[in-house]
């Protein structure tokens, strides 16, 4: 059991976190190491101050063949033919397959919000950065590890299969494939405690603020300097 | 019981509770705000109805979009302006400290927290930017945020974190004339790969580490991030409590001695354990030029392209192609014979003082090459443009023909005007290559700030020990 609250203390004030728990969503695959998050979101967009609204424009370089800003109408561009998420085939996808490191590069947790607004839940890879691995669980976007040859499987299987879907069961842990195979991955317990619960965790560490009091008490007596 | 690494030591210090389940509450000493990755974080405190936990701890700076020239005019962008207005009016509400953009102490966040005495050894350091890892120079441990623990940090002076593991990187023996910490730190990244560092806290060593200024410490630990490592450390020996004395956030007097006794334990103990360790002899370090569009992407200025056909792994092969083909090189090419259209001295990696003086040593007595569109020189804070003014060195930038500009991140990240158009190639000090970074369509070469002024004079890359 987490320190920091059990399951029954899921109260209503806690809560404000988009839950999640079972998804099942078209799989789009994105075969590219290292996609980085300048590529996930371009720096223009960081100019935004608000949250959303970061959609149309998630993985803009490759997505339109003109380029764009926050004042251009996403609509009055040209998408890239090429670009494999302009696919008919994965219009609507829910589920972004990727390779190793996806998310590497700045802290910009807008690329988070791109990938959440554009319609994604989850991404499946077998490894990411640190900071975008953490940014995820905050927006109830889940960062799903399996193994590289794992990841090669659905990589082969989606692009063999039109209208490839995957479901992701967060409480079970597991990825199953349309043909019934199960794959299960590790999630951090605390992480996935907060995602399944939609758990707000300012409001969980503010239940510690006494131990932060007293740290700050104990803290400001070795280290005076630091206060 | 096995020694600590500095690592454990920090984590050890700044631990409010462990909850035994992987995850722990670590406190936050020092908390860096820019305008890009706070204006949603205060907006969620505002939302919640939540007030900071401990103002004193925060410092803010606008740096991402802030034009570098005719600033007494204001911003003419609009987008921007509202970016960093909500800033101000952010700041001004909460009571956090800000450096306004015409405030001699504005400039990078990463510039302005060492410069000010504001990062300090042992503390805990953090920012809604990846290039925290900078602070990690000064024995501190530091790393980047989401905009999510921005609001975090704000709320409860706390984040809930999951320990890293160790690793050690160590350089050893000195590197040779005209190798500088910019050439050691894409050298490791060369070797370990940009994921080589992922869930590590990654701590230099050696003692092509221990002879460098902190200046080269922090060049070095800023693109630990660039090796996939979220902390670069570097233990606290006496260059660095020198530098920290007298900043004008360094603790005095009783606290000042008190503050040593407790910066000189912080390294790692002898027999500390690291779960990866790696060895780099540093006479075999030449300097670096980054030849695609990732940082591990490099080569000695000596070297030639790297060839995809001689590579066996097809995911890398590819990578590599496509890296070609959006840099407009070809396989086997030497690294000396590609021209450059602009050259960018500036960025967080690269814009200090001893940044300054050794791109203007190379400059001096030479002029910018014709066929070079645009040289431009972005101190990193009004300090250190100030310093560099009391020295001259804008003289010789500006006698060059390189432009001489106001303090920001500037053409890092192109996020204010300073940007590449497509198709154009950058000899850059920054810290990334990645595609569009610079522009769209633009093309970076990662270089130290030496290397970056001679391929300036000279509109190709050159090795600076043969001018």
């Amino acid at each position: 059991m987490h320190i920091f609250c059990s399951p029954n203390e899921a109260l209503p004030e806690f809560t404000d976190m988009r839950a999640f728990t079972q998804v099942t969503a078209t799989a789009a695959p994105l075969d590219r190491p290292n996609v980085d998050t300048d590529a996930i979101i371009p720096k223009q967009y960081l100019k935004s101050i608000k949250r959303t609204g970061f959609g149309p424009f998630a993985f803009d370089d490759w997505r339109y063949l003109d380029p764009g800003d926050l004042d251009v109408d996403p609509a009055s561009r040209r998408p890239n033919p090429e670009f494999v998420l302009n696919q008919p085939r994965y219009s609507g996808a829910g589920i972004l397959l990727a390779r190793e490191n996806f998310g590497c590069g700045s802290s910009r947790e807008h690329a988070v919000w791109a990938l959440d607004q554009a319609g994604f839940r989850a991404v499946i890879a077998p490894s990411y950065a640190d900071i975008f691995f953490n940014n995820s669980f905050k927006s109830g976007f889940l960062p799903v590890v399996l193994p590289a040859a794992t990841v090669d499987r659905l990589f082969d299987d989606c692009l063999a299969t039109p209208g490839y879907a995957l479901t992701i069961d967060l409480p079970a842990q597991t990825v199953r494939t349309p043909d019934g195979a199960t794959f299960a991955f590790e999630v951090d317990a605390f992480r996935k405690h907060c995602l399944v619960e939609g758990l707000d965790d300012i409001a969980l560490t503010l239940k510690q603020a006494d131990a932060i009091r007293d740290y700050e008490l104990r803290r400001r007596q070795e280290a005076p300097w630091l206060f | 019981m096995s020694g600590r690494t500095l690592y454990d030591k920090l984590w050890d210090a700044h631990l409010v509770r462990d909850s035994g389940d992987g995850s722990a509450l670590i406190y936050i000493d020092r908390h860096l705000l820019h305008e890009v990755t706070s204006p949603q974080a205060f907006e969620g405190l505002r939302l919640a109805e939540r007030k900071p936990w401990r103002l004193d701890a925060n410092l803010a700076v606008a740096d991402h979009n802030v034009p570098t020239t005719h600033r007494s005019d204001g911003i003419s962008d609009p987008v921007s302006r509202v970016q960093i207005e909500a800033l101000e009016s952010n700041c001004d509400q909460s009571g956090i400290t800000l450096f306004r953009m015409n405030d001699l102490r504005q400039g990078i966040v990463h510039v302005i927290g060492p410069e000010q005495g504001a990062t300090l050894p042992g503390m805990t350091v953090v920012c809604g930017d990846s290039h925290t890892s900078t602070h990690g120079a000064f024995g501190a441990l530091a790393f980047g945020i989401g905009t999510s623990e921005v609001e975090h940090v704000l709320a409860t002076q706390c984040l809930v974190q999951k320990k890293s593991k160790n690793m050690r990187v160590t350089v050893r023996g000195h590197v040779g004339p005209g190798v500088t910490a910019k050439d050691i730190v894409l050298a490791i990244i060369g070797r370990i790969g940009t994921a080589g560092g992922t869930g590590y806290a990654l701590e230099f060593a050696g003692e092509a580490i221990r002879a460098l200024s902190m200046e080269g410490r922090m060049t070095i630990c800023n693109m630990a991030i660039e090796g996939g490592a979220r902390a670069g450390l570097i233990a606290v020996d006496d260059t660095t409590i020198a530098y920290v004395g007298n900043r004008p956030f360094s603790p005095l007097g009783k606290h000042w001695d008190q503050a040593v006794d407790w910066w000189k334990t912080l390294h790692s103990d002898p027999d500390a354990a690291f779960d990866h360790e790696i060895v780099i002899e540093a006479a075999g370090i030449e300097p670096q030029v980054t030849w695609g569009t990732s940082p591990e992407m490099v080569v000695p200025v000596g070297g030639c392209v790297p060839d995809p056909a001689a590579v066996s792994d097809p995911v890398r092969r590819s990578g590599m192609e496509k890296a070609l083909a959006y840099m407009g090189l070809s396989a086997n090419m030497p690294i000396r014979e590609i021209r450059v259209d602009k050259v960018f001295i500036g960025s967080c990696t690269n814009s200090r003082i001893e940044d300054l003086r050794a791109a203007a040593a190379v400059v001096k007595g030479r002029r910018k090459a014709d066929s070079v569109m645009l040289a431009m020189v972005v101190p990193g804070s009004g300090l250190v443009k100030a310093q560099a003014e009391s020295e001259g060195l804008d003289r010789v930038f500006l006698d060059a023909g390189f432009e001489w500009r106001e303090p920001g991140c500037s053409m890092c990240l192109a996020m204010n005007a300073d940007r590449l158009e497509p198709g154009e190639r950058c000899a850059s000090t920054s810290n990334r290559n990645f595609v569009g970074r610079q522009g769209q369509g633009g093309r970076t070469h990662l270089v130290s700030p030496a290397m970056d002024a001679a391929a300036g004079v000279l509109g190709h890359f050159a090795d600076v020990r043969d001018l």
